[in-house]
């Protein structure tokens, strides 16, 4: 049987001045690279005043072309943290990537753009692998990228040594292709006294796609939905699966990028080097207001990340002080930045009015 | 405007009255060696509301996954439309019209309401990789739907989980009704609710019946299952207990047959009061 029933209209809305704009200082605070920017004006500011050869353009780009090294893989970490998950292989990766390069040219005698186009298949399949065994056993990704960078650790230092007879791989600057690689990977250009190196570039342009793609694509929706809550995500119909196992893939591509600006800039690399840089990547995402359980965070804030990576790595240094204390301070930082976000996410879950 | 209208819009126009959009045959879940599900037959007809009753444990939940594209059935015969289907993802049954709101609401708590309104269902302004989202456009949408639900968000850029539990459930139940083009399955969503609100869920049943939808109605208050069910199929610890046509049933039958049916004579007689 069937009855109609009608639907009264939807109660109207009793105050309609309910709806408020939100005071900007809410809306600016809840932002996740607040924190970053203010430390980052900050730390410039203290190494302006302590450091005197700190304060010129040419050691302001040096301070750029150190950040953009560790900038353009956190920048893909970053997004994986986002999504829920770690990679710690991010470090070894890189020197995976140009290991594979060199010494497959420099073996079999192949053209350097052969080399490392092999060299990406080979890194984004690592990617893959990470990914998708994460996806596949449930198993948590700490645990699957420490067995990877375990594996990598070994294979780039145990390869290397098969095929050299020493942990460093050879010259490859006489090898065809070379020079043209070097020019996309690992080129600088001068204006006036200023060095800028291209890698600097490349990060700028990075992190522009990350920040568009996280805000204004579908895909960026589906990071923040697959790290915040991935059951809901799969669901309303989110992939989960392959939103996962792309970031994982992005991670790895551009911990290639990184490989081949490191291989075409120095043309030898040494084989047990990387290790430990996959925490400096974290830091970064963290410090740049990254929420270390996903679903939190933004581009731009782990670009400021690196940024303050790089000004104390080398501040430190043109302050003439002990380098030693460098560590130190990024633990002093990323303990700083943890606090700072657990404020942030408080603050933006919980305002309810202006 | 009003609900009503935002159904009559996007049902789906080739939907005539009666015929059967999901079919279950004998179908059956098993979680590794515990059968959840065993021998349901089930029917959503367009322009009918099946209600599916039962206590906690009964099965309820596992039969709309299946039906939601959650988790696949194990045994017996899916039929979406008159095919034999499995359905193996969420969005395999949303691209079948069939849209859910689950009990635990599907939400992300930390994004923003419009875009947790859009989830897995963005408007995009083309199909390449970094083709930007329509955002004002899919911002005026859903402060329009939430509205026509009589809730206003303070902030439509504000995150769900600022949003209050009831709150919360009118976004997932005008989601659905916005993208569910055929079939609307409701897991218990007057749970979070007070008596108004349910009031006003249960006029959405009823007027997503009129549209011609299908819909599934999933709850353990027969009271509110007799207002608007055509059909109702109480399951009890995996299978059937019940499978009767309004026609055929009073309330009284289905209030004893979910607090407890022939369990509860035998206990009264027990008790002997």
């Amino acid at each position: 049987m069937s009855h109609t029933v009608q639907t009264a209209p939807a109660p109207t809305p009793s105050e309609p001045t309910n709806r408020v704009t939100l005071g900007w200082t809410n809306r600016v605070l809840a932002r996740p690279e607040v924190g970053a920017l203010v430390a980052a004006v900050i730390i410039f500011v203290f190494f302006l005043s302590a450091a005197p050869s700190f304060r010129s353009a040419e050691s302001f780009f040096t301070v750029l072309y150190q950040s953009s090294t560790i900038g353009i893989v956190a920048v893909a970490v970053g997004l994986l943290m986002i999504g829920g998950e770690f990679d710690l292989s991010a470090g070894v990766i890189v020197y995976t990537g140009g290991l594979v390069n060199s010494m497959l040219c420099w073996y079999f005698g192949m053209n350097l753009w052969v080399g490392a186009l092999v060299s990406l298949a080979f890194c984004l399949a690592i990617g893959f692998l990470n990914g998708y065994l994460v996806m596949r056993t449930g198993i948590p990704s700490f645990l699957i990228t420490l067995g990877t960078f375990f594996v990598l650790q070994g294979a780039n230092l145990g390869v290397t040594k098969l095929v050299t007879g020493s942990v460093s791989s050879p010259d490859i600057s006489r090898i065809d292709g070379y020079d043209s690689l070097g020019a996309i990977f690992s080129s600088s250009f001068k204006i006036g006294p200023v060095t800028v190196w291209i890698t600097v570039l490349w990060w700028l342009l990075f992190v522009a796609l990350a920040a568009w793609v996280l805000t204004r694509t579908r895909t960026g929706n589906w990071i923040y939905a697959v790290g915040g809550a991935p059951d809901s995500a799969r669901a309303v119909g989110v992939p989960v699966i392959k939103t996962k196992i792309g970031l994982f893939m992005t991670v790895s591509f551009l911990g290639w990028f990184v490989g081949m600006h490191t291989l075409y800039r120095f043309n030898t690399l040494q084989a047990g080097n990387g290790v430990g840089n996959e925490f400096l990547y974290i830091i970064a995402a963290v410090v740049g207001g990254t929420l270390l359980t996903g679903g939190f965070g933004n581009a731009v804030g782990v670009a400021i990340g690196a940024f303050i990576f790089g000004m104390t790595s080398l501040g430190i240094v043109y302050a003439g002080w002990d380098p030693n204390w460098f560590r130190a301070f990024l633990g002093v930082m990323l303990l700083l930045a943890v606090l700072v976000n657990l404020y942030v996410k408080r603050l933006s879950t919980a305002r309810k009015v202006g | 405007m009003t609900v009503t209208d935002t159904l009559a819009q996007h049902a789906d126009a080739n939907l005539t009255k009666g015929e059967p959009l999901i079919e279950t045959i004998g179908i059956g879940k098993s979680y590794g060696a515990i059968r959840a599900l065993r021998g349901i037959d089930l029917r959503v007809n367009a322009g009918e509301v099946t209600c599916v009753l039962g206590d906690n444990g009964a099965g309820k939940s596992t039969l709309i996954k299946i039906m939601s594209g959650l988790h696949r059935h194990s045994e017996g015969t899916l039929k979406v439309d008159g095919r034999e289907i499995t359905l193996s993802s969420p969005r395999e049954a949303l691209d079948h019209g069939i849209a859910t709101v689950y009990q635990d609401l599907a939400v992300v708590p930390l994004m923003e309401v419009w875009r947790n309104f859009f989830l897995g269902s963005e408007l995009t302004g083309g199909r390449f990789p970094l083709a930007p989202l329509k955002t004002r456009q899919m911002k005026r949408i859903a402060d329009e739907e939430l509205r026509k639900m009589g809730i206003v968000v303070k902030n439509i850029d504000q995150p769900i989980g600022t949003l209050s539990g009831g709150q919360r459930q009118c976004v997932a139940i005008a989601r659905a009704v916005y993208f569910g083009a055929r079939v609307l399955i409701l897991d218990e969503p007057t749970a979070a609710l007070g008596v108004k609100q349910s009031g006003v869920v249960l006029k959405y049943v009823a007027a997503a019946r009129d549209a011609g939808l299908g819909v599934v109605f999933i709850t353990h208050n027969p009271h509110h299952a007799y207002l608007v069910g055509d059909h109702f199929v109480i399951l009890k610890l995996g299978t059937t207990a019940l499978d009767r046509n309004r026609a055929d049933v009073t309330l009284d039958e289905l209030t004893t047959q979910m607090a407890g049916g022939d369990e509860l004579t035998e206990l009264s007689h027990e008790l002997g009061r």
